[in-house]
């Protein structure tokens, strides 16, 4: 049911079987678009966005998002392919989840993922100095070992 | 990163607090801009213990990466390890003993009443009472004679694996924990005397710091945070793991959602957890404390994702693996993180003093929050 109403939104979406929870994949470009339904749909209304993150396929990286509905108790799990890694774009959708502000400048900092439109995006953790983004798979530092 | 100590030119004063400073309990540096007393923005930077955990445990086998959990929430250490041995055993469909649920959910919620102690005693330390921080050391002091008893460690446990627990239980655990039971009963009632009913501590929490339920829930609040903002949150009753479902527990809720409410959140909490306790301690069912489980573990191809209730909150794990001895990419979704998000709105408009309360109130661990 929520199947449908999510490709009326994003007809390109594909959805994953044997999952956990409902998982749809979509390119980056449509992420902004499907977000803003997400949350505001009656029926959908996804207001808790509970894990943010990127994960390196060292050919494209994906934005993972995890939301769920306080209203429906339903959890759904939105994959954005970002494929160009050396220039990462997608949307930030921090003034529809809040969290998202902070989320994202995590990812920057750590997948060096830009977002369009956040309102601060700098490193959050390491120093602004810092060359490179130590999660993704091929970053290399022999100094800093944080690979065992 | 250090702002300069100055005024900006609308004639606004930037301090920095942190990040050594006794009441950011850690590592945490906040620059603040003030309007004379009143706060009007208040920005986290982080890192000074960021240790990235997540690409250790790409390296680490699913039996090692438990034991670098312990030090992101080292407050709530068997519940981060609890949570890691249940996405394994998800992954893997792994039968867990009872005798192991029932020795992890007890473990779990001694856990949470000593971390639930130790933010008691800070809290009103916050607010410039000393003494309570003393009775809570004392308390917290018994709980983690039982935790060096049953698994050799006081902080970080590394006790919950996959498939159960490490060992069994000392013989004693039973009459340990009763004990502390008997004795922290009277204590609790003290702690209202002392600190709940107080006017000047009341004085400093109610309508402090105040989040509504919408902000909470649209900053990804979790834990006893969002609780006091009316939010229902509660995992352990959501998604009940092990054998949370079998107890009966109220989720503590309040509806104000200023400091104060987190306050009585948090005491609501710690007498549920020893309702809790109390209808398991006397029925741990003998058996096998750990499931008989493969030398190697390898998790099939596929997304995972496990959450338990931390003493902080919503803490979530989320594994994506390749079918490899390691995981590809692991994520841990920490409370502190989203909770300390909301900082800035809760504290802009209040005045500095009221800053201090309001973290407090938070109960920010900063490891969980850099990982």
């Amino acid at each position: 049911m929520i199947q449908e109403k999510l490709l009326s939104i994003c007809p390109a979406a594909v959805f994953e079987e044997n999952t956990q929870w409902p998982t749809m994949n979509i390119d980056s470009a449509e992420w902004r678009k499907l977000a803003e339904a997400l949350k505001n749909e009656n029926d959908l209304a996804f207001d808790y966005l509970f894990c943010v993150t990127c994960v390196d396929w060292k050919t494209h990286l994906t934005m993972v998002y995890h939301l769920s509905s306080t209203l429906h108790r339903h959890t759904i799990v939105v994959k954005a392919k970002i494929a160009d890694r050396n220039n990462a774009i997608i949307d930030s959708v921090y003034n529809i989840w809040a969290t998202a502000e902070l989320n994202e400048r995590e990812a920057y900092d750590l997948f060096g993922v830009h977002f369009t439109n956040h309102p601060d995006l700098r490193r959050l953790f390491l120093s602004e100095d810092w060359v490179g983004f130590p999660l993704r798979k091929d970053y290399e530092d022999p100094i800093n070992m944080i690979k065992l | 990163m250090f702002q300069e100590v100055g005024t900006t030119e609308m004639g606004d004063l930037i301090i920095n607090v942190g990040p050594q400073h006794p009441s950011t309990h850690g590592v945490l540096h906040l620059v603040i801009t003030l309007n004379g007393e009143t706060v009007k923005k208040v920005e986290p930077h982080l890192g000074y213990i960021h240790r990235s955990i997540e690409k250790m445990c790409e390296s680490l086998t699913y039996r090692q990466f438990i034991y670098v959990t312990s030090r992101m929430d080292y407050l709530s250490s068997h519940i981060n390890n609890h949570a890691c041995a249940l996405i394994v055993e998800k992954g893997l469909q792994i039968e867990v003993p009872q005798r192991a649920q029932y020795i992890r959910v007890l473990l779990d919620e001694l856990t949470r009443i000593a971390s639930h102690q130790l933010w008691w005693g800070a809290m009103a330390m916050d607010v410039g009472a000393i003494t309570p921080f003393f009775h809570a050391f004392r308390e917290r002091e018994v709980i983690n004679d039982i935790m060096e008893q049953t698994c050799g460690a006081r902080l970080t446990m590394n006790f919950m694996v996959p498939g159960g627990c490490m060992y069994d239980i000392h013989p004693d655990f039973v009459k340990s924990v009763k004990d502390f039971m008997a004795f922290f009963r009277s204590k609790l009632s003290e702690y209202d005397e002392m600190v709940t009913n107080n006017p000047i501590f009341q004085a400093r929490m109610k309508d402090v710091g105040v989040i509504s339920k919408e902000n909470a829930i649209s900053y990804g609040c979790s834990g006893p945070v969002a609780r006091a903002a009316g939010v229902v949150c509660d995992v352990r009753k959501l998604s009940p793991y092990d054998v949370y479902s079998q107890v009966n527990f109220e989720e503590a809720l309040e509806t104000e959602g200023d400091c104060f409410a987190r306050y009585k959140v948090r005491m609501k909490e710690m007498n549920e957890s020893m309702r809790i306790i109390d209808q398991l301690i006397d029925n741990i069912p003998e058996g096998d404390f750990q499931a008989k489980t493969k030398a190697v573990l390898k998790l099939p191809k596929g997304d995972y994702y496990t959450n338990v209730e931390t003493a902080r909150g919503d803490f979530g794990v989320y594994i994506v693996s390749e079918g490899a001895t390691t995981p590809y990419r692991i994520k841990f979704r920490s409370p502190g993180f989203c909770n300390l998000s909301a900082l800035d709105h809760m504290t802009r408009g209040s005045k500095i003093g009221d800053l201090v309360a309001i973290m407090g109130s938070l109960d920010l661990v900063i490891p969980d929050i850099d990982r």
